[in-house]
């Protein structure tokens, strides 16, 4: 009964009334396997280390088999945070917040994610 | 355009109002979902890049960093993300496992909320007793 909505067209489309259908889900859903994958290899990598001092974190960051999964973890993690940040926005703020907080939230996961990247990379490249 | 589905109000879903909803298991997975989520986003990532930021700046500013992280509040605080992180995975698979339309009787779906708390306490603990023992 609900299940109807909008026209023949659109329905065949599936690309609902924001018209990118499934797209924000399935990336969800992807992110939140690349996260479970790379935080379980970070959090294995992290603890297996003799100690969190400087020097062993330069070490272990200029290995490149460190590095690259760093980078792919930074950039899994901060766009599900987007992701998740933006749906529980969408439920509980409307109007000008919502607007407000979607944006702040948006910047906030990029230069996060800007930042801690470009660190990675400058601790792998060298300088 | 005779053929045009007629066009009425129809009722859309509605997200998870705290107020209404009577406390199950199953309830306070999602709403653990969510808060262990938010409670990662920001100060998770906040921490995390503080991190990076931290060992690319240089000694002084990684030994910064590394008082906080070692403080007892720092020591609160990285056993409050790791129970979110144990928590929002357990609970994240559990949502990963409902997308394809399984676990939703009602026995089951207590069951599996159950042991995600389970399952996120047990390996904060498990991984606390290995760092500070």
């Amino acid at each position: 009964m609900a299940v109807s909505r909008g026209t023949a067209l659109g329905r065949v489309r599936g690309l609902g009334s924001a018209k990118e259908g499934a797209h924000h889900w399935w990336i969800h859903r992807l992110t939140a396997v690349s996260n479970l994958l790379l935080m379980t290899w970070f959090m294995v990598s992290i603890i297996s280390l003799p100690s969190l001092d400087h020097f062993t974190m330069l070490e272990w960051l200029r290995n490149p088999f460190v590095a690259v999964p760093m980078v792919l973890l930074t950039i899994s993690v901060f766009y599900h945070i987007r992701l998740g940040l933006q749906i529980v926005i969408e439920d509980y703020l409307h109007g000008g917040a919502r607007i407000a907080m979607l944006f702040l939230t948006t910047g906030y996961t990029l230069v996060a994610a800007g930042l801690s990247i470009f660190s990675i990379l400058t601790i792998a490249i060298g300088a | 355009m005779a053929s045009q589905p007629q066009v009425r109000p129809q009722a859309r879903p509605l997200s998870p109002h705290l107020s209404i909803w009577r406390w199950r298991v199953h309830m306070a997975t999602s709403i653990m979902h969510r808060a262990t989520g938010d409670g990662m986003a920001i100060v998770g990532g906040v921490l995390f890049t503080w991190w990076l930021v931290a060992a690319a700046a240089g000694p002084e500013a990684y030994q910064q960093f590394l008082d906080v992280a070692r403080s007892p509040f720092g020591v609160i605080v990285g056993i409050g993300l790791t129970y979110g992180l144990f928590q929002h995975a357990a609970s994240g698979v559990r949502h990963l496992a409902m997308d394809t339309g399984a676990g939703f009787e009602v026995g089951t779906a207590k069951t599996t909320a159950t042991l995600t708390f389970i399952f996120g306490i047990a390996a904060t603990a498990a991984l606390w007793l290995f760092i500070l023992l």
